[in-house]
């Protein structure tokens, strides 16, 4: 039998029995779209996450005092008060320090800010002009806190987009923090980052000020945020701030350090490993649900081949040789596969369109995935069609002739 | 016209000592035991016999659908009894056309696709002009696009042997084709095949319809695996 006409043969039966193989069809049709749409699904927050990190600027270095490793195990961080405002001249001394551009000592913590309508809670940073450096941030209105600001302690405060729209506040308004007043002189540009860790719901003053009159510390500092004059010069700039504190601490053996420099790119690969990790368990959920179709597409062969005993064993009597046989079912499982990966695929899409405008849950589809579940749709349906088949091409005439 | 078998020619079919076994040790049953029989080019045979005599095992050895624990089977001299199940594939499709009591026609399909099934395990061309033609001679050339379940019986059985006859085979191999029929459908189809035979066709029946002797131009008669009786009619 020529192969066209064993497709043909294949069609014709499927077709026969409309519903089931509409059903079978549908148990690849989900399967192959859960792939698509659960990868989309990690890639998209894989995405997010990593233009969210590298929002916070791939040039920025972070110092923390006192965060040691030990056997592997970090132990606490910030739980010293390692770090000084001399660590912060010595940083800024371009002599030792070329690669470095930008230094900003930090003081954080979490206050309430009144303004004349409303009052909300955000974290308040205490630091100086390179801040807005360090943090690749821009103004949207107003100006950022000075060197004269931070001299003279001044009560003014800059604020976040969310926090200034949340406050209702706008430049040259006056709103209290522990009943302080201060003058709000700028808005922060937004970055556009929601969720966890809103770059857009913060508030800055001048570190003196935050010293002395919301969150106390005087002469030490949280944290140092460095900026390198570029991302390729980030290892240059490591070196050279680790060198200087070491030297500053007068510390000689550098595993005994008290502080600690991390980069973004650290924080970024971290997070990417552990959104590949998730996107990697709802992939495995999906290639099982696929699987399970396969075996529906196996399950509905067997009943077929059953069913059809007696026109099995009319089409061997008429002349069908077993390998004819054997191709007929494969085909007949093979096309039920192949329409619901394709039908899979575009079930896939679609929901990468609907979600994202219904749900708010980002789907980045890529050609990657679409072509695997494909690819493993029509594998799986081959290698569950061919025992079927077996059993068809094996058939001994006679016994099936006589099943009615 | 002549009886039987002729001496001098090399028959359609030779059966020598055929044996059949059916499970094993105690159990085991002799079907068919030492059977012989030949069959001349161009006759009409009847075999009948009582159930459980080993005509349906004659049938199948005689379809090449089954093989025999023993002895030979020459088809138009060729020895067909140790052939492989594709090779038996490809005889059954080219020189044997059958006839089932059930009928066995797809419901699903219409009697002109039905009649051509064999030619699609062969490759023919034009295979919807000799499906019509063969229905055209069995008297249904007005029925070709029918389903088999807008037939009648009679008509149904005439399908099949329309499906039997489309491949132009040596031989057509008949098993109860009246079985399931009333008198009136039961003559038009063994008209149709006394016909086919009077056109140099080889026909074998197996039945034990006794309205089937008639036509038959020699009857045999199986009983207990073995030929009992071989009577000229």
């Amino acid at each position: 039998m020529s192969i066209l006409q064993t497709i043909e043969t294949g069609l014709r039966s499927l077709l026969g029995h409309r519903l089931r193989s509409v059903l079978t069809t549908l148990g690849i049709l989900f399967g192959v779209a859960a792939v698509i749409a659960t990868v989309g699904i990690g890639q998209a927050s894989s995405d997010s996450v990593t233009a969210r990190i590298t929002s916070l600027g791939t040039n920025l270095l972070t110092v923390s005092p006192g965060s040691t490793v030990f056997g592997g195990v970090f132990g606490g961080g910030a739980s010293a008060n390692s770090l000084t405002m001399r660590d912060v001249a010595g940083l800024s001394d371009r002599q030792n320090a070329p690669d470095i551009s930008a230094v900003a000592p930090v003081s954080q913590g979490r206050v309430s800010l009144v303004s004349t309508s409303s009052n909300w809670s955000t974290t308040l940073s205490g630091s100086t002009p390179d801040w807005l450096i360090a943090n690749a941030r821009s103004m949207s209105s107003g100006t950022f806190i000075t060197s004269a600001d931070v001299s003279t302690s001044a009560q003014v405060i800059v604020l976040g987009a969310t926090t200034a729209s949340n406050l209702g506040a706008g430049v040259g308004d006056l709103i209290t923090v522990k009943q302080i007043p201060f003058q709000v002189i700028g808005i922060l540009a937004s970055t556009g980052s929601q969720g966890f860790g809103n770059q857009d719901d913060l508030a800055v003053v001048p570190l003196t000020t935050a010293q002395d009159e919301l969150i106390g510390g005087v002469g030490t500092v949280q944290r140092i945020l460095l900026s390198a004059t570029s991302s390729a010069n980030l290892g240059t700039a490591y070196a050279e701030a680790n060198q200087i504190l070491l030297q500053t601490h007068g510390i000689t053996n550098p595993s005994q350090a008290d502080f600690s420099i991390t980069s973004q790119t650290q924080v970024l690969s971290t997070a990417q490993a552990v959104t590949q990790t998730l996107t990697i368990l709802l992939a495995s959920v999906a290639a099982i649900s696929l699987l399970v179709g396969g075996i529906g597409v196996m399950n509905i062969m067997l009943v077929s081949v059953t069913e059809r005993t007696s026109e099995i064993g009319l089409r061997k009597a008429l002349g069908a040789t077993p390998g004819d046989l054997f191709r007929q079912f494969v085909i007949e499982a093979g096309a039920l596969t192949a329409v619901g990966g394709l039908l899979g695929v575009a079930t896939g899409l679609a929901a990468g369109y609907i979600v994202p405008r219904t749900a708010n849950i980002a789907v980045t589809i890529t050609p990657a995935p679409i072509a695997i579940a494909v690819a493993v749709a029509v594998v799986v349906g081959l290698v569950f069609g061919v025992y079927p088949a077996l059993r068809a091409a094996r058939l001994a005439p006679i016994e099936a002739l006589r099943a009615q | 016209m002549s009886v039987g078998v002729a001496p001098e020619q090399e028959p359609l079919i030779r059966l020598e000592s055929i044996s059949k076994l059916y499970g094993s040790g105690d159990a085991q049953v002799a079907a068919l035991r030492n059977f012989s029989l030949r069959v001349a080019q161009g006759e009409l045979l009847a075999v009948m016999g009582p159930s459980g005599s080993g005509k349906s095992t004659l049938m199948n050895i005689l379809g090449c659908l089954d093989s025999p624990t023993s002895g030979r089977y020459w088809f138009a001299g060729e020895d067909v009894s140790r052939l492989s199940e594709t090779q038996l594939a490809h005889v059954r499709n080219r020189r044997i056309g059958f006839v089932f009591q059930q009928f066995q026609l797809l419901p699903k399909l219409s009697a002109w696709r039905n009649v051509e099934l064999p030619l699609l395990y062969r490759n023919a061309s034009d295979r919807r002009s000799l499906a019509v033609h063969a229905l055209e001679t069995v008297g249904l050339g007005n029925r070709i696009e029918h389903r088999p379940t807008q037939l009648s019986g009679g008509q149904q059985q005439r399908v099949a042997i329309a499906r039997a006859l489309v491949t132009d085979p040596d031989l057509i191999l008949a098993d109860e084709p009246t079985g399931n029929l009333d008198t009136a459908a039961s003559r038009e189809v063994l008209a149709v095949l006394r016909d086919l035979n009077q056109g140099g066709r080889t026909v074998i029946v197996i039945t034990h319809d006794p309205e089937v002797a008639p036509i038959a131009r020699r009857t045999v008669h199986v009983r207990d695996g073995q030929l009992v009786q071989q009577k000229a009619a």
